[in-house]
């Protein structure tokens, strides 16, 4: 193994171990997350890690910041208090798919109109962990979840085309299986002044891997690597099944709090009400 | 000085002396001038002011907000409040300051969206799954409104607990001459310390920022906030504490209005709007030789049972005037031991009228009479 510097300052000792089962990509996910802090030496006490509920949104607990585990699908509607009310701290959402796709999508879509200073990761493994393997709404046409047991015929949203097209300034997809690629994308994202979305697909071998037998955390970073294409690589007639990855979007529009900060400029100086 | 103004201008401006700076909020009658005019004063006074895209997400951005520190309140009604109630059950869970403020109209669902109900008492004492402390206030003059504005915020921000303001679609829109009055603003305590501070121990607040690095979980936890998921014990201990410390202080947190209650033997029990008829109603009575009384509720959650226990022991008839089909009542009749309890209850989208009091005032005491 590679040696490197201590990331164990970035666990919270006292919630281990972490509730994820063996193989599964959500650890993965955190650990590139430590990296990222350690790259940019983030002031952990100025940090504040939202979660919605899910297994994904469980990380909150297992990372040495602040941490707020909040209601399903919720986390960017509390992270948009918390930061609107105090611009200075780092707000981080993580977030599973269903998370932040089907119960949280229409504060996700808002978030991103805002372009809110925000990041926001989604952990996509393409079905519903917590709660035993359930169709999501990014379960790909055909595969198995224990509510699509013939085969889902639901159309998968896409998070990347949806936060695209939603106004959101930053936003970049990868995978698990391309674990080294993950700091850099969340390291950006964080310093990014607007909101940033980084979905990353992430593997559940207990129920996704397991009802369309594609079997154990190894074998679905396989699968991972199979269903991606660098985005210059692929057209969007091969999209289908298939996930592009890369950088989509990162340019700089007016932010949310500081397109406040410049009304509460204007209210003073025009003292009205 | 007197001032002309609306109920939920009144409100608007209570929030603003009790030092609320963070509203968020999502339109709906009969409460959306409260949300206007928000908008209006916080920015000059450096308050953070912003319109979600729902009340869930209103409700969720007032509890972040707080737990930077933040005085923050939201406004809604009856749809919306409904909306609001898992994340109000997770600022109950959380020991999180905040104040919703809930204009009744009638319901169920959109019901009449610009008439006075009182149909969500219950809803803001037990709409949240579970078990949990609660503190919901009502109103019944624009002065009130202003008042119990600001008590809901001392009370938020003295016991950690979301605290709900029940106004309704006439008191909101009813206009009052009002001499605002100038009144205590308390804040919630910091730790003197953070050796060895526990965040969810007792009633003193550290914010993100502070240096602590909380953790804040709907799950239940310990006193260190850490979740104890499958440790029943910890999650009852945790919710009785709270419990108890609003048990102690009922005292400090029951407001009530007492008219001629000493030699009262019919007592009329109302809160809100219709407290105004009730008055009216006492005073038609005590002219005509009857022995009426007042006990008007501006606490309606701890609900004031002992009070109403000795208030019933007194008196031979209790009168409940409420414009709901009797939910109210229903808390009397489980305090009033064996004293007869009579509904008065409507819920079509207009008062109550003091004569229609009257009239069933006399109704029960004819019936009393008959059945002794
Ligand atoms: C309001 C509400 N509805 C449903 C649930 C049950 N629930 C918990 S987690 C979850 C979905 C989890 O899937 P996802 O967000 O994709 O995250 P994962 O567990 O796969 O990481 C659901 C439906 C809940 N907790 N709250
Ligand atoms: S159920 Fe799936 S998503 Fe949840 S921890 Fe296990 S492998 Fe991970």
């Amino acid at each position: 193994m590679k040696s490197g510097p201590d990331l164990r300052q970035y666990l919270r000792q006292e919630s281990m171990p972490n509730v994820w089962c063996p193989g599964c990509g959500h650890g993965s996910v955190m650990a590139a997350l430590t990296r990222a802090f350690d790259n940019l030496q983030l002031d952990l006490d100025q940090t504040v890690v939202v979660g919605g509920i899910g297994c994904a949104s469980r990380m909150p607990f297992f990372l040495n910041t602040n941490g707020m585990h909040t209601t399903h699908g919720r986390a960017l509607a509390f992270a948009t208090g918390v930061k609107l009310a105090s611009p200075d701290l780092n707000v981080i959402t993580v977030m599973g798919d269903g998370d932040a796709l089907s119960i949280g999508g229409n504060h996700l879509i808002h978030a991103c109109r805002r372009n809110i200073d925000l990041t926001a990761l989604i952990l996509n493994n393409g079905i519903y962990g917590m709660t035993g393997g359930q169709l999501a709404p990014t379960t790909p046409q055909g595969f198995r979840s224990t509510t699509s047991s013939l085969g889902s015929i639901e159309v998968p949203f896409d998070a990347v085309d949806l936060a695209l097209a939603a106004g959101a300034t930053y936003v970049a997809r990868t995978t698990t299986f391309d674990f080294e690629e993950i700091p850099a994308l969340i390291e950006t994202a964080i310093k990014h002044p607007g909101f940033a979305l980084v979905e990353i697909l992430s593997q559940c071998p207990t129920y996704f891997g397991r009802l369309n037998r594609l079997g154990d955390g190894r074998a679905l970073l396989d699968y991972e690597r199979d269903s991606t294409a660098p985005q210059e690589e692929i057209t969007r007639e091969q999209l289908v099944g298939r996930f592009s990855v890369g950088v989509f979007r990162e340019e700089i529009r007016p932010e949310y709090t500081r397109r406040y900060a410049a009304l509460l400029e204007r209210a003073r100086r025009d003292g009205n009400a | 000085m007197q001032q002309l103004m609306m109920g939920n201008e009144a409100c608007a401006l209570g929030a603003a002396a009790a030092g609320c700076n963070f509203f968020a909020g999502y339109p709906i009658s009969p409460s959306s001038e409260i949300m206007e005019w928000m908008s209006r004063l916080l920015p000059v006074r450096g308050g953070v002011f912003v319109q979600m895209e729902d009340e869930i997400a209103s409700i969720g951005a007032v509890i972040g907000a707080s737990w930077t520190g933040a005085k923050a309140m939201t406004a809604t009604s009856g749809p919306g409040f409904t909306l609001m109630q898992e994340n109000i059950g997770y600022a109950s869970m959380t020991e999180t300051p905040c104040v919703i403020i809930d204009a009744q109209r009638v319901g169920p669902s959109t019901g009449m969206p610009t008439m006075p109900a009182q149909g969500d008492v219950i809803q803001a004492r037990y709409g949240s799954h579970g078990d949990r402390a609660a503190i919901v206030l009502t109103a019944s003059t624009v002065l009130d409104t202003y008042t119990m504005t600001v008590e809901a915020f001392n009370l938020s921000e003295r016991y950690r607990q979301p605290v709900v303001l029940l106004l309704d679609a006439m008191l909101c829109h009813m206009r009052e001459n009002v001499t605002v009055p100038d009144l205590e603003v308390i804040d919630r305590a910091r730790p003197a310390s953070l050796d060895g501070f526990e965040p969810f121990a007792g009633e003193e607040f550290l914010a993100f920022g502070d240096g602590a690095r909380l953790i804040v979980t709907g799950l239940t936890h310990d006193e260190a906030g850490y979740q104890r998921a499958s440790n029943g014990d910890t999650g009852e201990r945790m919710m009785r504490r709270v419990l108890h410390r609003l048990e102690r202080d009922a005292e400090v947190i029951t407001h009530t209005r007492q008219e001629s209650l000493e030699d009262a033997t019919l007592v009329l029990i109302a809160y809100g709007i219709t407290a105004r008829a009730a008055r009216s109603a006492v005073h038609k009575l005590r002219a005509e030789g009857v022995s009426a009384g007042l006990l008007e509720l501006l606490t309606l959650w701890p609900f004031p049972e002992r009070l109403i226990a000795s208030v019933a022991q007194r008196a031979q008839t209790l009168l409940v005037p409420e414009l709901n089909l009797g939910q109210v009542e229903l808390l009397v009749r489980a305090a009033a031991g064996g004293t007869p309890v009579v509904a008065l209850g409507r819920m079509d989208g207009s008062l109550l009228k003091p004569e229609e009091i009257v009239a069933k005032a006399h109704e029960a005491l004819t019936n009393a009479e008959a059945t002794i």
